[in-house]
């Protein structure tokens, strides 16, 4: 109606939807069909059709993660035709839109798959190892109150930039479920990238990047080797050079280690 | 009931620092004896759960989301504002306290508003001491921007994405204490009610979203910090899961609800584009500063336009009427939401409405395209600019964005003191949570600030006053009201289980969403909420009997957590209304179209309106009680708001 494309006529599509009861129930792909989507529904939308017509006729609607809509909660995680977050380059579920789509298209929706996030029901993982990670360390050990002027810390511009780019992280998890390893390592390398870069971060620097490693190894995710699908794949463009800063914190830290632990 | 706002005597300047000195202190080897339960890990609830776990309370904390990283305040795009006066433009403490007080059409509470912008400038030092990164100028030093309803540049941003840096930066204060045992988060977990003791709170029960358990949780203060109402009108900018239950359950326990008919409803949002949306998106108010608001001057050319007979780049400059420029020469397109909103609508009731549904207006950016260029706009606005594209399928560096208002925020909420205490004693509320700092109007970039605030540095004084008057015993959930809670809320399950009817919780959603919009929106009369009064009464009678569920209460269920949702909706709109029907004036983002100027501006009526509208419940089905705390304006004039 008023997307960029007036004509577009409403499409029927077939979806294959990963069901799952429960952690430890079988699941298995279940078939669907969906009628009448616009073009300019957002993917979510077009699920929110199928679950309402599921709940009508008495089936149980697909559980899935979603909050915002807009692309920064990064609740939502559906892997789409053997993409994260599906076709569309630097998006998220949430903002991938029906017109990427075509009239009579099958599709197939999985949740992510990683020993680390295991199923919680149909497409809904549970990602609380990523919290776990950034508890061993993703944060400047400092309590409210008695920090200096804002400006008593002047950052250089292009440092301020690069801090931030890596900060945009959403923790969705699309880098585990890309990766071949189910590696966590763009995840991580995101958060200690930005507090090594920013003098905030320097005095913990070798601690917080050891604790975080350990924790990610302790969480069972996969180990990288360097084939980047998760930079390739990543919603928020979280660059693969922030593995390479990673690698490089975690060996300094290791060969001048004062973390006892 | 005669409400105490326990505002602290003396000068207003000196009333923050003064109550500091004369609150109880627990002392430090107390504050592991006391357990504090904070519902909500937004930027108002994971900044207090982790400054009071820092103080050494044992903190528990309570959210719905998978992490406690995916609260709606990360969705914040603009910035956060502070007094800093960086920009050497003449601000201040006292100009940023005149200018929220404004903002708010005078309905704020003065010493609240005070201390909000005090403590502005402390939350600025605290989260770049976390590494939040916010913009800096080449000079390394932090960048400002401007933002509507002010006219100096005070407001902090990390490019389009505040709100995600800040929230990121409470997420990790509260995983440093999580990590450290002092408090114990618990994700996945929806609070259903709350448990009193003698009259005042004593805990929480729970559902735990994936395995259904309901439990019991006692503690010696209860923190609410669970965001607005907005979702009320189903369609807004508020996340999916945004909701109203912990406040209304409270609300139902006995804590009184202030100014509900207090919503914002935010001018620069992406129009609606079919009856399947399922929520508003908003284009930050921050592109105000550099788009220019427009449509077409005549009827005739916005009708050829709509028809697709011919492109907005071909209206010549002559044909276009950039009315907030034109109406308002001193603040132009910045104008406050509430304003911008009322002449966008203004302008598409004209019948000069743009976009194929002709509700919209444009915002365009080809002048500071041209002066500055793509890449520096983009630079500022990128991610925003990307967002529009891939919602819309249109380029806004070619052509304008389309945009037009949408409830975005609720200025009213549990009715809190000085301290942020409610009327039940030992349950707080913080943030958007609280009616306390906006009036009837909140200022762009406000937000952020006042959840900051108040969980980082107004909650850790204010609650230990009332813990250090508490004995320090161990507390249980032995006490019968927990049982009591407990069956009440699996009553409650069993019964929307049970009902077995033809309609989906979304479709009561979709239906009191469309009241509420259509007679309780943008502009009210008495009629109209009238109407909307009986029409909400309806739809409550046929929720409770035709609902349609399936499944059971002891598994992940997500039609179920939404129904409970809907339910506390469909009663909180009421009082929405109720509040809104009481209010013979306008001020704000509250609109009655009997009371505007000669010149179609809100009108309001200090003489008998300078009231906080507490509500009071009583029973369901009830009228409830309006209890009234008299506003005291000592140091700002009140005048009739102009911009002009």
């Amino acid at each position: 109606m008023a997307g960029s494309n007036p004509n577009a006529k409403p499409m029927n599509l077939t979806l294959k939807v990963w069901r799952q009861k429960n952690r430890n129930a079988e699941g298995g792909i279940v078939d669907y069909q969906v009628k009448d989507i616009s073009p300019d529904m957002s993917f979510l939308e077009m699920l929110d059709v199928l679950n309402e017509d599921l709940l009508r006729k008495g089936e149980d609607p697909v559980a899935f993660d979603h909050d915002c809509r807009e692309g920064i909660c990064g609740s939502c995680d559906l892997y789409i035709n053997g993409r994260a977050h599906g076709p569309e380059k630097g998006t998220t579920t949430c903002q991938l839109h029906m017109r990427k789509f075509s009239d009579g298209d099958t599709i197939t929706i999985e949740p992510w798959r990683a020993n680390s996030f295991p199923v919680n029901k149909d497409l809904s993982v549970d990602r609380s190892a990523f919290d776990r990670i950034i508890q061993a360390g993703g944060y400047v050990s400092i309590n409210t109150g008695g920090t200096p002027d804002g400006n008593e810390i002047p950052i250089p511009k292009d440092i301020a930039d690069r801090a931030f780019e890596a900060a945009t992280c959403i923790g969705c998890g699309a880098c585990v479920a890309s990766c071949k390893n189910a590696s966590a390592m763009l995840f991580v390398s995101a958060k200690v990238s930005q507090l090594a870069l920013l003098p905030q971060g320097q005095v913990e620097r070798k601690t917080r990047v050891e604790n975080m490693v350990a924790q990610m190894d302790k969480e069972g995710f996969g180990a990288c080797t360097n084939i980047g699908s998760c930079a390739a794949e990543c919603p928020v463009g979280i660059s693969l050079e922030n593995i390479a800063i990673l690698n490089r914190e975690f060996l300094a830290a290791k060969a001048t280690s004062n973390n006892l632990a | 009931m005669n409400l105490d706002s326990k505002i602290p005597e003396g000068p207003l300047a000196e009333k923050w620092d003064k109550h500091k000195f004369n609150v109880k202190l627990v002392n430090p080897a107390n504050k592991r004896k006391y357990d504090v339960i904070v519902v909500g890990t937004g930027l108002a609830g994971a900044s207090a759960a982790a400054s009071l776990a820092e103080l050494g309370y044992n903190v528990k904390a309570f959210t719905y989301h998978d992490s406690p990283r995916r609260a709606h305040s990360i969705a914040a795009q603009g910035g956060i504002n502070a007094a800093k006066n960086y920009q050497n433009d003449g601000d201040s403490v006292y100009r940023l306290f005149y200018d929220t007080v404004k903002g708010g059409d005078y309905r704020a509470r003065e010493a609240n508003v005070y201390r909000l912008a005090q403590v502005s400038v402390n939350i600025i030092d605290q989260c770049v001491a976390q590494g939040v990164p916010f913009a800096r100028e080449y000079g390394g030093l932090l960048a400002n921007r401007s933002f509507g309803g002010a006219q100096v540049s005070r407001t902090f941003y990390a490019r389009g994405q505040t709100g995600q840096q800040l929230l990121l930066g409470a997420y990790s204060a509260l995983s440093r204490q999580i990590a450290y045992g002092k408090v114990k988060m618990y994700t996945r977990s929806e609070m259903l009610d709350l448990v009193m003791v003698d009259g005042k709170a004593a805990g929480i029960i729970t559902r735990n979203l994936i395995t259904g358990e309901i439990e019991k949780h006692a503690a010696h203060a209860v923190v609410l910090a669970t965001g607005g109402y907005g979702n009320v009108f189903y369609l807004s900018t508020n996340a999916k899961y945004c909701n109203a239950t912990a406040a209304w359950r409270a609300h139902k326990k006995g804590a009184f609800f202030a100014n509900p008919c207090f919503t914002q409803i935010h001018p620069t949002c992406i129009p609606v584009s079919g009856d399947y949306q399922s929520k508003l998106t908003l284009m930050s108010e921050s592109l105000r500063n550099d788009g220019r608001v427009w449509v077409p001057k005549t009827v005739e050319m916005a009708q050829r336009l709509r028809a697709g007979q011919i492109r907005v780049q071909d209206i010549p400059e002559e044909e276009r009427d950039y009315f907030l420029e034109r109406k308002y020469p001193a603040f132009g397109n910045l104008v406050p939401r509430d304003v911008a909103s009322r002449n966008a609508k203004q302008m598409c009731d004209e019948g000069r409405g743009v976009g194929s549904s002709g509700l919209a207006v444009y915002l365009d950016f080809a002048e500071i395209i041209k002066r500055t260029g793509a890449d520096s706009v983009a630079q500022k606005y990128g991610n925003l600019f990307d967002m529009y594209a891939k919602i819309t399928g249109e380029n806004p560096y070619e052509q304008p964005m389309r945009i037009y208002p949408a409830v975005h925020y609720t200025m009213g909420g549990l009715w809190v003191d000085y301290n942020l205490q409610t009327t039940i004693p030992g349950l707080y509320a913080t943030g958007e949570c609280n009616f306390s700092d906006h009036g009837a109007n909140r200022l762009g970039a406000s937000a952020l600030m006042q959840g900051l605030a108040d969980g980082y540095f107004v909650i850790p004084y204010t609650i230990g006053d009332a813990l250090a008057q508490t004995p320090p015993k161990p507390v249980t959930t032995e006490h019968p009201a927990f049982a009591e809670a407990e069956v009440a809320v699996r009553e409650r399950i069993a019964k929307l289980l049970s009902i077995n009817g033809t309609r989906t919780p979304d479709d009561f959603h979709k239906a009191l969403g469309h009241v509420m919009w259509e007679y309780c929106g943008m502009a009210r009369n008495a009629e109209g909420l009238k109407h909307a009064k009986a029409e909400i009464q309806k739809l409550r009678r046929e929720f409770w009997s035709d609902l349609k569920l399936v499944g059971t209460e002891t598994e992940m269920n997500q039609a179920l957590e939404k129904a409970g949702r809907v339910a506390d909706f469909l009663e909180l709109g009421e009082l929405m209304v109720d509040d809104a029907l009481d209010r013979n004036e306008s001020c704000g983002g509250h609109f009655r179209e009997e009371y505007a100027t000669e010149e179609g501006e809100a009108k309001r009526d200090d003489e008998n309106y300078a009231y906080v509208a507490a509500w009071q419940y009583v029973g369901d089905n009830q009228p409830e009680v309006l209890n009234k705390e008299e506003l005291k304006f000592e140091n700002v004039k009140l005048t009739q708001r102009s911009y002009k």
